[in-house]
């Protein structure tokens, strides 16, 4: 089974990778807008965005779902990064996953953002992802895993 | 000036390390050169022509005496012995090697420094006005607003892989000496008609291959949502800024495509989930803010005596009575003066400053002005608080360094970028352009006839000298392989800014001497008594300049 890091641990993968093409996939699959769009029960089920598919269509199943992935197709295209805060905005308590071409130098931020999985291409890059989520231990900003600024706190 | 806390001094001592750890993967091959390359650029340092360069933040354009005197370690100990100042009022390093810069980074930190979103697709330095805090026509003094907008940017999560490059720039005077209207925001200071002190909010303007006038989006924003404000006009743009075209990336392009009004929307609505919220400023943190901006202590000067004492001095020297004529400003306390410090000696490339030059500066800021100085984005050097009866001792000590250059706001001190000498993207060099044209108008006294002349020259069209703005730009543009320069006028980078207007085909190196001198004649020639080379331009056009300088070259 693949691993990833999700709460800060490695652990092995239980859901099933998005097959796009799939007409009928199985209940363990993540699956595409479109597929999952078309679903009529929506409880525990999982989703991925691809970059430019804004979390707009997910707000009325926030507490449905089960996962939400979000696929980053080149590490330079930051929109997931917004995408994220703003599904936790919204209240969703489940699972976010980075998915695709992200580095391990940005797991950090991506945790700020919400995210509390990750899955990185290379499994040989766990253990150094895991010390870079602890980058660093104070951050000026509020975001997801803090809920006031340093100005709030200082 | 801001003094770190515990928690800054722990952020950046925590990005040293990462970076630490950063370069040495990419040392031992376990980082790629992609990956490696966003990271090192959001730590300022650019693998370029002849060398690594490293950009080393000054924000807002303020440095104490400590910093200074480090800046002038560090280019003795990594680099050859020289710094330069740039159009964002950063210093670069021309020659450091790429596994000397976590220390040079660890060096900075023990100062109060960082090379931090000095370049990358993320918020970069704010800039403000030079004279901050001493202009005569402040409303409110814009530092304490750029600190709290340096840390709220400053290594934040959601931000750092931007379509694009973002850059802020903060107005609190009625002369824009920031030019706000060239930003991808511009916040002017301004009063609303109950009399209180808000942003204005100008977004999309901006230089480069696109230049374009900001829009206002908000005529005025209380203070205290200024944060939860850019956070949503960085979060639509993060959202649907261009990511196919890098030349088509700048938010200038995403508010020209949806139209100010419909982007204006998109804001309000991403601001109407966050105003309000935890990042909503408090009048406690602004207040902690600006208590780190207060006036030094200036001593009470009788007035006659010291100005009469200055008059003496000034006529007893006509040399020194001329630099105090074009190189320093009216200051709000009466006794004291604004000091400028060219940069832009024949001679020396401009902006550019020694490891000599950057220590006398350091002592003569802690001899004269409260230890501290200010770069400014036309690369130049100010000591804000001098006492008028302290002006003489100063002039003399800058005098024997080559610093004493009496051409600021004439046609000599122009902007430059580094161009094709150090820049791995530039189309042509720019400083030989500088000097020759320095070397042609040396006598400073025919610039002083001619008045306040901008001219900047940018070695490519990513416009990091700025000609769109300047009375006169020069843009270095590459024919099949060969260097040549297209010029253009009527540039303006004031609150009613204007683009210059490209005056023809471009010029070969070696004519751009006498391009100049054929702009210049045809102002001489046309001028109405004191006007301004921008009021002549404005006046009467492009087409007398067009017909004067490219009869010439035929």
């Amino acid at each position: 089974m693949p691993r990833l890091i999700k709460n800060g641990s490695i652990v092995e993968d239980s859901w099933l990778p998005l097959e796009p093409e799939n007409e009928t996939p199985r209940a363990q699959h993540i699956l595409s807008l479109d597929q999952w769009e078309a679903l009529d029960e929506k409880e525990g089920t999982a989703v991925q965005l691809e970059s430019d598919q804004p979390p707009a269509p997910l707000k009325a199943h926030l507490g449905q779902l089960s996962l939400i992935a979000i696929n980053f197709p080149a590490f330079t295209d930051g929109r997931g990064f917004s995408y994220a805060r703003e599904l936790r905005e919204q209240g969703y308590q489940g699972e976010l996953r980075a998915v695709g071409n992200f580095i391990r130098d940005q797991i950090h931020y991506l945790s700020r953002c919400g995210f509390n999985a990750f899955h990185l291409e290379q499994e040989t890059e766990l253990e150094g992802a895991l010390s870079s989520l602890e980058d660093f231990s104070e951050h000026y900003q509020a975001a997801s895993d803090k809920t006031d600024p340093l100005f709030r706190r200082r | 000036m801001y003094v770190y806390d515990q928690y800054d001094q722990q952020i950046v001592d925590q990005r040293v390390a990462q970076f630490r750890d950063q370069t040495e993967r990419f040392l031992a091959g376990e980082l790629s050169e992609d990956a490696f390359l966003p990271l090192r650029l959001q730590n300022g340092l650019y693998i370029q022509r002849l060398a690594p360069l490293l950009r080393i933040a000054v924000p807002y354009g303020l440095l104490n005496s400590t910093q200074v005197r480090m800046l002038a370690h560090l280019t003795r100990k990594y680099d050859k012995g020289y710094a330069h100042i740039s159009t964002r009022q950063n210093v670069q390093l021309n020659w450091p090697r790429v596994e000397d810069v976590p220390d040079i980074l660890a060096e900075l930190a023990s100062v109060e420094m960082h090379a931090i979103q000095t370049s990358g697709n993320c918020i970069r330095n704010t800039t403000t006005d030079q004279f901050a805090g001493v202009a005569t026509d402040e409303l409110e003094d814009p530092r304490p607003y750029c600190e709290i907008i340096r840390q709220w940017s400053t290594l934040h999560p959601e931000f750092a892989f931007l379509p694009r490059k973002f850059k802020i720039a903060v107005c609190g005077t009625t002369e824009d000496r920031a030019a706000i209207y060239n930003h991808d925001v511009g916040l002017d200071l301004v009063a609303n008609d109950k009399g209180e002190v808000g942003f204005k909010v100008i977004v999309g303007g901006g230089l480069g291959r696109t230049p374009v006038i900001g829009s206002v989006v908000c005529e005025w924003l209380d203070k205290k949502h200024l944060l939860t404000y850019l956070e949503a006009i960085l979060r639509v743009y993060n959202q649907n800024g261009r990511r196919d075209n890098k030349y088509k990336a700048r938010i200038k392009i995403l508010v020209r495509a949806m139209g100010v009004d419909a982007f204006r929307d998109a804001v309000e609505q991403e601001w109407a989930a966050i105003k309000d919220g935890p990042t909503t400023l408090s009048k406690e943190e602004i207040e902690r803010n600006r208590a780190f901006f207060t006036a030094p202590d200036y001593e009470v000067i009788d007035c006659d005596t010291s100005t009469a004492a200055l008059g003496a001095q000034r006529s007893a020297d006509p040399l020194f009575d001329n630099w105090i004529k074009r190189n320093t400003v009216a200051h709000h306390v009466p006794g004291y003066r604004i000091v400028n410090i060219s940069l832009k000696a024949t001679g020396y490339a401009p902006g550019d400053v020694t490891d000599g030059q950057l220590e006398l500066l350091a002592d003569l800021a802690d001899q004269y002005s409260f230890g501290e100085l200010r770069t400014t984005h036309e690369q130049n050097i100010v000591l804000a608080d001098v006492r008028k009866d302290a002006l003489y001792a100063l002039w003399q000590s800058l005098q024997a360094a080559d610093l004493a250059t009496a051409n600021i706001g004439y046609l000599t001190d122009m902007i430059c970028c580094p161009g094709g000498d150090y820049c791995a993207l530039a189309n042509a060099k720019s400083i030989p352009v500088a000097e020759a044209i320095q070397s042609r108008f040396d006598d400073l006294d025919y610039l002083y006839d001619l008045g306040p002349i901008d001219l900047n020259i940018s070695g490519c069209m990513n416009a990091c000298g700025h000609h769109h703005i300047g009375h006169i730009g020069v843009l270095g543009v590459d024919k099949k392989g060969q260097e040549f320069y297209q010029v253009s006028l009527g540039g303006s980078k004031t609150k009613d800014a204007s683009l210059g207007k490209i005056l023809g085909p471009s010029f070969k190196q070696e004519d751009m001497p006498d391009v100049i001198e054929g702009i210049i004649s045809t102002f001489v020639s046309q001028r109405v008594e004191e006007e301004s080379f921008l009021d002549t331009y404005k006046r009467i056009g492009l087409d007398p300049f067009k017909e004067r300088v490219y009869a010439k070259a035929d």
